[in-house]
């Protein structure tokens, strides 16, 4: 059953979007991951234009973080203090981002851009973590226990602007969360990403947040940065297919709960290198295609905006 | 009395008129108007008519135009990007031909160029005046070749099929990513090598249905739109939350 998606403007099959959704709701409820660096190229490949997978991606991400920090949020593993910080910094960055973007399309180089940014962070963060998993799985057979400090101090911690984060159990220099967030939504509005697998990690190395409140604060940011990103997306690009959201949110929501069922089932250490071997594979599709010689030297590109 | 017989006849002669003056070339489509609805994944419209005996029939079927822009790729540091770019004015956004018999054995180039019978014979021309004709020549071939891929320009090996010596038929496909717009149908009667008659019919695609309001609401009210996004993305996730809360 083929359904014409009224923005995107192409006709595609209702049951392939479903399980795009699903197959990626699994894998992200699995890993604990958003998903949308794994749908952002996947809805390329399906022939939807760069500039309409990214808006609605993050129209679909707000939709899974709003499930996902629900549940975090009565356990009550939510630093709405930090998330607030952060969000800040989210709001400038994805204003950025968006001109950004907008600015990218005129210039006929926008599809690169997202290319290249999918390859350099994809492939940074998939050899970091299997890097860290890997010793992880090693450490774990030695046994060895090793003692660490709640978390280390490193020249950030110098910085002005001091605040403190009662459920981070931090006192930290507002700018470093101003500097995360703002990063992280550039990448929203131009990669099409929530952003969480380059926010967790920040958090946690960067920041020393607490890996109990790391999620779930992440996923608070997520909402107003996606949202930031799809209001401005659908007011300047009018690239934001709600159709094309809600199809993969259907498929997204029931994949997630399976995976996250799976997931309980597995070692952290195997997921995470799981996860990196996955992130690795997507980064070398794309790499691929910007090195291999195309069949078509000439492309026809967006004619300008409308 | 004797009044009756003139008056007879001249009826039969009134009557009679339109078939002697009649257009040798009498065309119609199926259907004026295509809709893309939700379900839409592309349709055929029947074009048929009939000419004179012994003459032959060209259809060229044209979008609404459109600028477009051409890029040509080429590697820098080892990746391949959007390198040199050409605009074309008034590209048809959809391009079909079709003919009773191959192209260059009923016409001349001339009669092709004039009427555009032919990808390769539209103009398509540039404003751009640094590029070299070999250049332009390159990027026009581009062009064809990826409309032709998008299902855009129609491939022009297919035939009209006469049934009998003057009745004709033939279906065009317009496929799911057919522009939206006014399109002309442009049917060609051509005997001798020239065209003796011509009919043009409109052609009018457009979006309907839930498809056509998401569209038109997303462009005229681009910031409601953008809030009832947000607003639906909230509710689905905090739908999706209680339906699937652990207990």
């Amino acid at each position: 059953m083929n359904i014409y998606l009224p923005i995107a403007e192409i006709s595609v099959n209702v049951f392939l979007l479903l399980g795009m959704g699903g197959g990626v709701g699994f894998l992200s409820g699995l890993f604990g991951v958003g998903g949308g660096f794994l749908m952002t190229p996947l809805l390329i490949f399906i022939g939807v234009t760069p500039a309409v997978a990214v808006a609605t991606e993050a129209n679909q991400i707000m939709a899974a973080s709003v499930s996902g920090v629900l549940a975090h949020w009565r356990r009550g593993n939510v630093d709405f203090k930090m998330g607030g910080v952060l969000l800040f910094g989210g709001a400038l960055g994805s204003v950025s981002g968006v001109w950004l973007f907008t600015l990218l399309r005129g210039l006929g180089q926008l599809d690169l851009v997202i290319s290249l940014c999918y390859v350099i962070l994809l492939g940074v963060v998939g050899i970091l973590m299997l890097v860290e998993s890997t010793r992880a799985l090693f450490r774990m057979r030695r046994q060895a226990d090793v003692r660490r400090k709640l978390h280390q101090h490193h020249w950030m911690h110098g910085l002005p602007f001091k605040m403190r984060f009662r459920k981070s159990k931090l006192y930290i220099s507002a700018l470093l969360p101003v500097m995360i967030g703002f990063i992280v939504g550039i990448l929203a509005a131009i990669m099409g990403v929530g952003g969480g697998f380059i926010m967790v990690p920040a958090m946690i190395y960067l920041l020393g947040m607490p890996t109990s409140v790391v999620v779930g604060t992440s996923l608070f940011q997520i909402i107003f940065v996606t949202g930031t990103v799809t209001f401005l997306q659908a007011t300047q690009n009018q690239t934001v297919d709600a159709i094309l959201a809600l199809i993969l949110l259907t498929g997204g929501v029931i994949g997630a709960q399976v995976g996250t069922r799976v997931g309980t089932r597995l070692r952290g250490e195997h997921l995470r290198s799981l996860l990196a071997l996955l992130v690795l594979a997507v980064c070398g599709k794309l790499a691929y295609d910007l090195i291999v010689t195309p069949s078509d030297l000439f492309i026809i590109g967006a004619s300008g905006g409308h | 009395m004797r009044l009756a017989p003139v008056l007879l006849s001249l009826a039969i002669a009134v009557l009679a008129l339109p078939t002697a003056a009649q257009n040798p070339l009498v065309a119609d489509l199926s259907e004026h108007q295509i809709q893309i609805t939700t379900g839409f994944t592309g349709t055929d419209v029947l074009l048929f008519g009939t000419v004179d005996e012994e003459s032959d029939v060209v259809v060229v079927v044209r979008g609404p135009t459109q600028q477009t822009t051409v890029w040509r790729k080429g590697r820098f540091a080892g990746i391949w990007v959007n390198d040199q770019r050409v605009v074309f004015d008034d590209v048809p956004s959809f391009f079909a031909v079709r003919s009773s018999s191959p192209l260059e054995e009923i016409t001349s180039d001339t009669i092709r160029a004039r009427h555009g019978m032919g990808a390769n014979f539209l103009r398509l021309r540039t404003a751009d005046k640094s590029i070299t004709s070999v250049e332009l020549a390159e990027f026009r071939a581009g062009l064809i070749r990826n409309k032709r891929r998008l299902g855009l320009f129609a491939a022009e090996d297919e035939r009209i099929n006469f049934l009998g010596g003057q009745l004709f038929r033939t279906r065009l496909f317009f496929p799911a990513n057919v522009p939206t717009g006014f399109y002309d149908v442009e049917v060609f009667m051509i005997r001798d090598g020239r065209v003796a008659h011509a009919q043009t019919t409109p052609l009018i695609v457009s979006k309907a249905g839930l498809g056509a309001d998401v569209f038109f609401f997303a462009h005229r009210y681009s910031a409601f739109y953008g809030i009832l996004a947000i607003i639906l993305a909230a509710a689905a996730g905090a739908l999706a939350a209680f339906v699937f809360r652990k207990n």
